[in-house]
């Protein structure tokens, strides 16, 4: 049930049990970033990353707290709070739990960038992280230009030319992992799992910056989406342009895949699964962008985390994908049980 | 001149041309019933008039302006439309539907004003839906949903309301106590334009009548002026007689009993 | 709702007769057209021989070095591409009209996820070079996850519904790519040998793959195509079938059964082709419509059609090496999908 708070003609409405979840959420996301900074060749305990955090620790332990791990944990969080909202945006708009950004092309489009980067041409980490938002943006330009017919884009034609691309994409991935050079291709792989390894400020600041932009846009478009969901004639007969939405959604949408896969790689299943999960424990109905934002980032720092303490070394996309699957499965079962969808 | 009016127009879908010259008003303060066999353009007329569609010619005018060059939320405060086929989403409950009726009088920080709250009470108390407020619409019999509907457009308080057959999937009891309602609505003022399948609903509730066939208008007035027996005939190709409801005394459609003339045909 | 007066329904009967006999006519055209890719697939290829020495070489095997072509390289590949290729298509039509999702894909079902892991554990962890231990490790893979998946689906009173098991499938093949991702990075080797199978090719397969995985894909396509009708019942929604006297418990779980069987062994045999199964189903409803007794027979044939002609295109483009089948489907089956979705035809399911 939710709650209203008003102040004169204002009036802002609010659900007890999503904030919570949210609040929640945002803790476990802070926490496991906190263990993250404090785990390396060099372990610092928690107190101690919180006490450099805040300025209080000893000089040796802030710089190594704030310059070298810091920008990892910061990039964990950040990437996963996108591909959770972009996932719900895809999933809304196209009223379909498949239609997130990895099963539409957006994903496959930035690897297919930054493969050829990688493979081709041989570029460095700038190159690389151009050619990945390219790779999505022009995926997506290229989509969206195939959907828009008779005066509008539909949603669901949308994700279906998305699936069609994805095909074609993965196809050319394929095509140049299997003949590449053994050693390039191995670490082009790593690179598709998705990996939170020396990530730096320089990977952190531009993320952070695009994110200060694009997710206050997608939450003041979330009013919108909900409508969406009504239907294209109910939706435009209240009063929402719909049309405008969609194309101002899908850049949004998109925008946050291709910084998200710049930043750690094409992390897969988090922009599928962190909607749904967010969706079950907040028991909402509608996109709510927010808190599948932070399942995303909770999802993806506590992944980087255990992929930290495993005896193996694993890309974080590995810890993720299982993470995020089981978690779904213990929910779905769950859910099932009560017999509720 | 009235408020909600359309001139010359031309209504297409991609290459299917509906309707071409299409002039309507609607007279404010009435009960407008639209009727006409399936897929004459009912519907996208009132897609048009809704500015859901662009005509490909003319325009439609709402309080004397070009109804596609003013605010989107602006219209959707003077013109509310019940789509035939509205999609619902998994899982709401009947007042969080409702209640997305009131989008547009909300704004960021104006997200549930005690008017919002009012307003979908109200609605939900006059459909009578107040005591499935806390159910989940997928959950409801079809003619419940049509009422959480109905409610959802009342909500949105708009002086013209558009209803795209309100009345199907409801049981009889029901189609009248949903016209009786659209009734008391429009005699607290409102402006009804509603496509009804039910001759004799129309007849008896209609203030003004448009009778359509293939994308035009074939009659429109009071239906005690313009039903006759030609019409209908004309219209729906059904022969009939047309006789005084011993109720209301609007004229009262009854079907030409064809078995026998095919019984009679065969002998 | 009421109809139109003024549609005699008398008209409908010939109407309706024309276009069956249309549909009907166009399977021939379609069985034609296998034939015809299927004689294409043994004649073209590095090296083109002309038909009539493809059937003296398999009439009289003369041990001449184009009759070995013919017997060793190009008949168990051409099969192989005819029962990949319809089990894929059967598949895809199967889980699109069971889960009512046209993205759905017939691996989606767990299979995907499934085959992979197990084919990537028997790179990394067995010392085994023969492909039949790679395709009994993947067919056990996919029908195991198969299983989890169906019962993570169904658990509880909410039973299988079909969104229940999209999500599932999509759970499920979320946890088993990441352990196959993990595993496959765990040393140059392993990911050596996997990304080769990870594209699907119809190349170098024995002709014992075809002869043991044939019996499955047979049993699966029957079931399949058994289900039609009561397909057809559901598709007008759970009660709807219900009152037409369809379980629809039952059938979903013999479809299940079904896609999991052909989609399986499709998988083991060539690797995932994940495209054909989603794409073929959809071309062939804009064709057809949405009647199952139609669109399972005609997904079942223009499957292997399209990826033997992939399949050829594949090692003509790039002679003397070759195009993996998977690849060349993917990129001349998808712009055909993309205009067909533009077009618009194909319904909404
Ligand atoms: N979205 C659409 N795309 C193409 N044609 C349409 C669409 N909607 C309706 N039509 C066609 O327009 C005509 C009028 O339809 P409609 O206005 O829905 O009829 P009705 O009078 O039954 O409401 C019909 O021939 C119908 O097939
Ligand atoms: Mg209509």
């Amino acid at each position: 049930m939710s709650r209203v708070v008003r102040a004169g003609a204002l009036s802002v409405r609010w659900e007890p049990r999503a904030a919570a979840v949210g609040v929640g959420l945002l803790a476990v996301g802070l926490a496991a970033a906190v263990f993250v900074v404090g785990t390396g060749d060099f372990p610092i305990s928690a107190p101690e990353v919180v006490r450099a955090l805040v300025g209080q620790g000893d000089q040796a332990t802030t710089f190594i707290v704030t310059e070298l791990r810091l920008p990892r944990a910061a990039v964990g969080l950040l990437a996963g709070l996108a591909l959770g909202i972009s996932g719900a945006i895809f999933q809304s708009m196209s009223r379909n739990p498949l239609g997130s950004p990895d099963l539409i092309g957006f994903t496959t489009g930035a690897s297919t960038g930054a493969l050829l980067q990688i493979l081709v041409f041989g570029g460095g980490t700038l190159a690389i992280a151009a050619g990945s938002v390219a790779g999505a943006v022009g995926t997506a330009a290229a989509v969206y230009a195939l959907s828009y017919r008779g005066g509008g884009v539909s949603g669901h034609r949308l994700v279906l030319i998305g699936v069609g691309a994805a095909a074609m994409l993965e196809a050319a991935n394929s095509y140049l992992i299997t003949r590449a050079e053994l050693r390039e291709a191995y670490e082009a792989a790593f690179w598709l799992t998705g990996s939170l390894n020396n990530r730096g400020w320089e990977h952190a600041a531009p993320l952070g910056w695009a994110l200060a932009v694009l997710v206050p846009l997608a939450l003041a478009y979330g009013r919108r989406l909900t409508m969406g969901e009504l239907g294209d004639d109910a939706a435009q007969a209240l009063g929402v342009p719909v049309q405008r939405s969609r194309a101002v959604l899908v850049a949004v949408g998109v925008g946050l895949t291709a910084v998200s896969a710049t930043a750690v790689g094409p992390v897969p299943f988090v922009a599928l699964v962190a909607p749904q999960l967010a969706r079950r424990l907040t028991r909402r109905t509608g996109p709510h962008l927010m808190s599948a934002g932070l399942m995303g980032a909770a999802l993806l720092s506590v992944g980087d985390l255990i992929s930290l303490k495993l005896p193996v070394a694993v890309p974080v996309g590995v810890v993720t994908g299982a993470l995020g699957g089981l978690y779904l499965v213990w929910l779905l079962a769950a859910t099932g049980r009560k017999g509720t969808t | 001149m009235n408020r909600l009016v359309a001139r010359d127009l031309t209504l297409a879908y991609e290459q299917r041309v509906v309707a071409e010259g299409l002039g309507v008003e609607v007279p404010d303060g009435s009960f407008t019933v639209i009727v006409g066999p399936n897929g004459c353009g009912k519907s996208t007329l009132l897609r048009a008039l809704a500015r859901l569609l662009k005509p490909r010619e003319g325009a439609v005018f709402l309080d004397g302006e070009p109804i596609l060059g003013q605010p989107a939320k602006q219209v959707a405060r003077r013109v509310g439309l019940l789509p035939q086929q509205p999609v619902t989403p998994d899982g709401i409950t009947v007042a969080d539907l409702v209640a997305r009726g009131r989008y547009p009088y909300q704004r960021l920080l104006r997200q549930w004003s005690r008017e919002d709250e009012r307003a979908v009470a109200a609605a939900m108390e006059a459909v009578g839906v107040t005591e499935l407020a806390d159910r989940v619409v997928d959950e409801l019999s079809g003619g419940q949903r049509q009422r959480v509907w109905l409610a959802l457009v009342l909500a949105q308080e708009t002086p013209i309301m558009l209803l795209d057959e309100p009345t199907t999937f409801l049981d009889i009891a029901h189609q009248i106590e949903v016209l009786d309602l659209c009734s008391r609505l429009h005699e607290e003022g409102r402006t009804l334009v509603a496509v009804l399948h039910d001759l004799n609903h129309a007849c008896r509730y209609a203030t003004h009548l448009i009778a359509m066939r293939g994308g035009e208008i074939v009659a429109q007035g009071r239906p005690s002026d313009i039903v006759t027996a030609e019409l209908v005939e004309r219209v729906f190709g059904l022969p009939c007689r047309i006789i005084d409801c011993p109720e209301t005394g609007t004229p009262l459609v009854v079907p030409a009993d064809r078995r026998k003339a095919l019984t009679a045909g065969m002998l | 709702m009421s109809t139109p007066v003024r549609e005699a329904p008398v008209r409908k009967e010939p109407v309706r007769a024309a276009a069956a006999l249309g549909r009907a006519g166009g399977l021939l055209i379609l069985a034609g057209a296998l034939v015809a890719a299927m004689a294409a697939s043994l004649a073209i290829g590095a090296e083109n021989i002309p038909l009539g020495r493809v059937v003296d070489g398999l009439l009289h095997p003369d041990g001449s070095r184009e009759a070995l072509i013919v017997q060793d390289l190009r008949v168990p590949r051409t099969l192989l591409g005819v029962v990949v290729g319809a089990s894929l298509g059967l598949a895809g039509a199967l889980m699109q009209a069971l889960t009512r999702n046209p993205l759905a894909e017939p691996g989606l079902l767990g299979v995907n996820g499934g085959a992979a892991f197990a084919v990537v554990l028997v790179i990394a962890f067995l010392d085994t070079r023969t492909s039949l231990v790679y395709v009994w490790a993947a067919f056990a893979g996919a029908a195991g996850a198969a299983v989890l998946v169906y019962a993570v689906g169904s658990y509880g009173r909410a039973g299988a519904t079909p969104g229940r098991l999209v999500l599932a499938g999509a759970a499920l093949n979320a946890v088993f790519s990441a352990l196959t991702a993990g595993v496959m990075l765990l040393d140059p080797r392993t990911f050596d040998g996997f990304r080769f199978w990870q594209v699907g090719s119809l190349a170098s397969r024995d002709l014992e793959v075809v002869a043991q995985l044939g019996p499955f894909m047979l049993a699966g396509a029957v079931l399949g195509l058994l289900l039609a009708r009561p397909l057809n019942a559901l598709a007008l929604g759970e009660d709807a079938g219900r009152a037409l006297g369809v379980s629809p418990a039952r059938t979903r779980a013999l479809g299940a059964l079904a896609i999991v069987v052909l989609c399986g062994s499709a998988t083991a045999a060539a690797g995932p082709i994940w495209f054909l199964g989603l794409a073929v189903p959809f071309m062939v409803r804009s064709l057809v419509g949405p009647d199952q007794r139609w669109v399972l027979p005609y997904s079942l044939l223009l499957a292997p059609v399209l990826l033997l002609a992939a399949d050829i295109a594949g090692r003509v483009v790039a002679r003397p090496g070759e195009l993996e089948t998977g690849i060349v489907t993917a990129f001349v089956g998808a712009p055909v999908f993309i205009w067909m979705v533009r077009r618009g035809k194909a319904p909404k399911q």
